[in-house]
């Protein structure tokens, strides 16, 4: 399937007007939250509230990164591309936050019981092996790292997808069995669509060069 | 630190809720200031009930009714924490009705009136922790479980006691969907109904209990998880056998029948060691039966708490 020609933002907004603006909007969500704590309407248990919205906004940005080029495809949006490093940046932003409210509003740098959870709990577990592949991704982002690493930086990168599954998997096991699936299943569904369509993308030329045997 | 400052009992004119306002106040500053890195300020130890108190009320600092109002799990309304504040006003309370059968002389159907008609409501100050790992202090108000419970003179077959929720999905919006086996059950042994800490809500701060909290009457027993605190009951079985629990069913592996509250037994998914008090910043450790050890760890002696967690 050939992309389509999508209509293209003509260049000097896009540099000059839309990529500030997608910027920041992405800083929204983290001054939404300062600005809750500041007049305390994050309810009840505003610890809880802060790590759950910084957890998901990290998924939010983490699928957004892998719909600019599923969009590129699909529609031939090519200046997309160019704000996905920007967005990949904000799901680590985001990743780091939330793993810092975990360690200190949460936990409180207790590192004796963060071990604990490290070891003991799954979604604990997987929530942290999702942060620690986002980092390599975020530390080699800048321009002279992409040159010196070559093909090389492509392979590193393809890391995003088993940690957005991760990612996901970390959401699903915190409330499975509590019956609260619904959101969860949401973000699940959502990564099966991009990721199946790279798989798709992948396979159709490789089945079409061989006939099927079976 | 615990600052306690001495507050005049017989000053009347001060309710609940005047000082309940002034915790909450009290409580966003401390987070505010935490959180800015201000040094934290020691949470006001202020007694807030000026009424009477049970020898088994704890002292500690109340949660704020807006939370203990705002932030509730009950399922019949919706899974968020702030669904029950939402939705659960389209639940009627009036009438009510109470089923009473199974293992006993006096069975019936009896309505609310003259269920609650015969018992003198007292204050209960109970930390309540929840298997999610925060917790409260909250002011009941009601009478004891095994006050209500002799009434229907159970016999010497009633070796256990199980509790209903109301089943009706057109007044409880969440039962529409299949996320626990409805109506919701629970249920307890009978010595732990009668023990005198078992107690049945049927106000909170001095008020009728919103329906969010469990109007008309809920169950509540301090020593075990929240959920076991069965919400809205409109069924008391009398039964030989351990009836099956909504928890029990949906998850066995992590909600077992005593689910009593105790830090050494975690919860597949998180530790049970800590918990957060609603409204502080730092977790405190949780103790065993919630602090409750003293009264009611001899219900359990000889019972291996790991396997019957």
């Amino acid at each position: 399937m050939r992309a389509q020609t999508a209509v293209q933002i003509r260049e000097p907004y896009f540099t000059k007007v839309f990529k500030p603006v997608v910027f920041a909007l992405a800083l929204l969500p983290l001054a939404l939250l300062g600005w809750g704590v500041w007049q305390d309407t994050l309810g009840a248990n505003p610890i809880e509230t802060i790590t759950r919205s910084l957890g998901e906004w990290t998924l939010r940005f983490l699928l957004l990164t892998l719909l600019l080029s599923t969009l590129r495809r699909a529609t031939g949006w090519v200046q997309g591309i160019r704000l996905r490093r920007m967005l990949g940046l904000f799901a680590f932003f985001y990743g780091v936050l939330h793993f810092l409210s975990y360690l200190w509003l949460d936990q409180f740098f207790d590192w004796a019981e963060i071990w604990y959870d490290i070891v003991e709990r799954p979604f604990i577990t997987v929530g942290m092996l999702a942060f620690v592949l986002m980092t390599p991704l975020a530390l080699t982002s800048f321009k002279a790292a992409i040159r010196k690493l070559g093909r090389n930086w492509q392979r590193l990168h393809t890391l995003i997808y088993p940690l957005a599954v991760l990612g996901v998997l970390h959401f699903w096991w915190l409330a499975d069995s509590k019956a609260r699936t619904e959101v969860p299943l949401i973000y699940a569904v959502l990564l099966a669509i991009l990721l199946g369509e790279r798989l798709w993308r992948w396979s159709v030329p490789r089945f079409s060069k061989t006939p099927v045997t079976h | 630190m615990l600052i306690k400052r001495p507050f005049d009992l017989t000053d009347n004119d001060v309710t609940d809720n005047d000082v309940t306002d002034y915790t909450l106040y009290q409580r966003r500053r401390d987070f505010l200031k935490t959180l800015g890195g201000i040094a934290l300020i020691g949470a006001s130890g202020l007694p807030l009930s000026a009424a009477a108190k049970s020898a088994f009320s704890t002292d500690e600092e109340q949660t704020p009714f807006d939370d203990i109002t705002t932030y509730n799990n009950f399922y019949e309304f919706g899974t968020d924490k702030s669904d029950p504040a939402q939705y659960a006003s389209i639940m009627k309370t009036s009438p009510w009705s109470v089923t009473v059968d199974g293992e006993c002389a006096k069975p019936g159907k009896l309505n609310l009136e003259d269920i609650l008609k015969p018992h003198s409501k007292e204050d209960r100050i109970y930390r309540l922790r929840c298997v999610e790992g925060w917790s409260m202090v909250i002011p009941w108000l009601g009478f004891p479980l095994a006050d209500l419970l002799k009434r229907f003179e159970p016999t010497s077959k009633a070796k256990y006691v199980s509790f209903e929720t109301l089943f009706d999905p057109e007044q409880m919006p969440g039962q529409k969907r299949n996320v626990l086996d409805w109506p919701y059950a629970e249920g307890l042994r009978m010595d732990e109904a009668m023990h005198p800490l078992s107690f049945i809500a049927t106000g909170l701060y001095g008020k009728d209990l919103l329906n969010q909290n469990g109007a008309p009457l809920r169950l509540v027993v301090p020593w075990k998880y929240g959920f076991k605190s069965i919400k809205s009951i409109v069924r008391i079985s009398f039964v030989e056998e351990q009836p099956d629990t909504s928890w029990g069913r949906s998850a066995p592996g992590e909600y077992g029948f005593y689910s009593n509250v105790n830090p050494e037994v975690d919860h597949p998914r998180w530790s049970q060691r800590k918990e957060r008090r609603i409204g502080e910043f730092r977790k405190r450790d949780t103790l065993m039966f919630n602090g409750y050890a003293e009264q009611v760890a001899s219900l359990y002696s000889g019972l291996d708490l790991r396997k019957n967690y």
